[in-house]
């Protein structure tokens, strides 16, 4: 097993992990969490992946996408983060199962 | 003049949308408003405009922006695929800004509206124009952040709780798709589509990148069993975003699939991919129509439509993989755009005309809209008239839709797929019938009184008469979709 290889697994049981806190953890604040893990375990793989060239220098594009990737992830977590504040605010409550009375 | 600007259309499109969405974002209510109204005239003239020149010259429009090109730059590639969706969202979204214009009170609570919808306006143009799998990646977050900040703008409590479910299943299909790119791109070293479809070798990487990438679409098209995001968001959003979401929002990611599927000629990449797509869509129908049907609340109802009326979108894959020879093939792939068309038309005005009747009712309960069209005729027609293309009755475009689905199907011999159809319509007009005869029949002494706001009245009709009209004068919709169709579906085919 490569250098790379063990990155790349690391990677995707990193965006497992991630995956299964967004599903399983009730609390908004470990399902935000849950994609924040995701989203690194991401930009591992890519980071990785740029390293897949022969030579000393990598591929330069996988880190530009991480950039732009950790752009995004900054944005969608500050907002997520500000949507989980009005709910808690508006209504006391920290996760979704406390909307069966809306149904 | 014209000749300066024409070379840079598809650039200053965009730019007009990012712009106003910006200046938008900066001024009061009245002022915004302004800003969006004359932006999406300006948008319906400049669509108008690329597609004509699409036809007119018969090609594939590759618009490189600063001149950088493939695979450094970005580029924005426009077909007659995307030409038509392109069409579909300016044409919508008039109408939705239109009708937005009489709905809101000119409240500053209401101010981030206009600056929201036009930046999700943006994303969808982008999409619809992109060629590339990590730039559509960038454009999908777009849409589902100004998405999600229109579904909770109300900020009452089941929005803000629908918002938060949307933005979670949205981010975690984006990341699953992103996933997808990043192994795609570790096994070919490009993202373009077009240098893509020359790399493409079937291995066990590429096969779980592409597995990834529509997947993590698939749950943002909301796909049964993965829409059980759909429902709340759409229905408890106020109504021109409800319009928006399902009308436009849910095709963007359908349509990176139709463009993967061709790129990756999928059928070959996974087999069975292209009929397990057919069978949960075969799902979506009947799942969604008997959901609509027990509903309580008529956006709700409207919205299950929405889950089943996607179901139909995905019948395009395994008959475009049963075709044996390329006409078959583009019939069922244009069945499937077409659908897309005219379901857009359809659920925009029926999603506005629910805005409407909620308003002239003060609830949505069906129980209270008993004897609707007595005091608000107008409305009541519009939802018949939608409904009339949601079940696919002529002459409507969802008649002409469903037609060209029942005769590829017939030409492949795949007949089956047919009778999906032909049961997804009798079920659509189980729940669409329910409700006319509720608005039809006498109801007890109810309701606040019809509609004075005579926007919020016509600008549904508009929408609803043009899904009829795209019905009987459907051809240079087919015209323009075939030509692009013929090309990508070529690669779809067994």
């Amino acid at each position: 097993m490569t250098q790379i290889e063990i990155y790349l697994l690391a990677g995707a049981a990193m965006f497992c992990i991630g995956l299964y806190g967004l599903v399983v953890r009730p609390h908004l604040l470990h399902k935000v969490m849950g994609l924040n893990v995701m989203a690194v375990a991401v930009f591992l793989v890519l980071v990785s992946v740029a390293r897949r060239v022969p030579g000393p220098t990598p591929d330069a594009l996988p880190h530009a996408m991480v950039l732009t990737g950790i752009v995004v992830s900054v944005a969608a977590t500050a907002y997520s983060l500000a949507l989980i504040k009005r709910i808690y605010t508006e209504t006391g409550a920290v996760t979704l199962q406390e909307t069966d009375d809306d149904a | 003049m014209l000749d300066l600007i024409q070379p840079q259309l598809p650039a200053i499109t965009l730019a007009v949308l990012l712009f106003a969405a910006s200046a938008a974002f900066l001024v009061r209510f009245e002022r915004a408003r302004a800003i969006a109204l004359v932006a999406a005239g300006v948008q319906v003239v400049l669509v108008s405009w690329i597609t004509w020149i699409v036809v007119g010259q018969d090609r594939v429009w590759v618009y490189t922006i600063g001149g950088w090109g493939a695979p450094l730059g970005i580029d924005l590639t426009i077909d007659g695929v995307s030409a038509v969706m392109m069409l579909l969202t300016a044409v919508v979204g008039c109408v939705v800004t239109v009708y937005s214009a009489g709905y809101f009170p000119p409240k500053d609570s209401y101010r981030l509206f206009w600056s929201l919808w036009l930046f999700l306006w943006a994303a969808l143009f982008a999409l619809f124009a992109s060629n590339d799998i990590f730039n559509l990646y960038v454009c999908l977050e777009l849409l589902t952040i100004s998405a999600v900040g229109l579904v909770a703008i109300s900020g009452e409590r089941a929005a803000l709780f629908a918002g938060m479910r949307y933005i979670l299943s949205a981010l975690a299909g984006s990341l699953i798709y992103l996933f997808g790119v990043a192994l795609v791109y570790a096994s070919t070293g490009v993202l373009d589509f077009d240098l893509l479809a020359t790399q493409v070798s079937i291995d066990p990487t590429t096969q779980a990148g592409l597995a990834l990438m529509v997947i993590g679409l698939l749950l943002k098209t909301a796909l049964f069993p993965m829409h059980f995001w759909l429902p709340p968001a759409h229905a408890n959003a106020v109504a021109p975003v409800s319009a928006v979401l399902s009308a436009l929002v849910v095709k963007g990611s359908f349509y990176i699939i139709f463009k993967l599927m061709h790129v990756f000629t999928g059928h070959e990449m996974i087999p069975g991919l292209a009929e397990l797509m057919g069978i949960l869509g075969v799902c979506a129908i009947i799942w969604g129509s008997v959901q609509a049907f027990t509903q309580k609340r008529l956006k709700m109802m409207v919205a299950y439509s929405t889950v089943a009326q996607i179901g139909y979108l995905f019948l395009l894959f395994p008959l475009v993989a049963a075709a044996d020879d390329i006409q078959t093939a583009v019939l069922a792939a244009s069945a499937g755009l077409f659908h897309a068309v005219s379901h857009g038309l359809a659920k925009g005005a029926m999603f506005l005309t629910a805005g409407t009747i909620v308003k002239a009712v003060g609830s949505d309960r069906l129980e209270d809209m008993a004897g609707l069209s007595r005091l608000a005729p107008i409305p009541a027609f519009t939802f018949a008239i939608a409904g009339v293309s949601m079940v696919g009755l002529p002459p409507s475009g969802g008649f002409v839709s469903k037609w060209l689905y029942v005769s590829s199907a017939i030409e492949t011999g795949a007949w089956w797929w047919a009778g999906a159809v032909v049961v997804g319509g009798l079920l659509a007009a189980l729940y669409i019938f329910k409700v006319i005869a509720l608005f039809m029949g006498s109801g007890k002494e109810p309701l606040q009184v019809g509609v004075s706001n005579r926007v919020i009245t016509i600008a549904p009709l508009v929408l609803a008469l043009m899904s009829l009209v795209i019905g009987v004068f459907g051809q240079p919709i087919l015209d323009l979709l075939y030509p692009a169709v013929e090309s990508l579906t070529a690669g779809m085919m067994r």
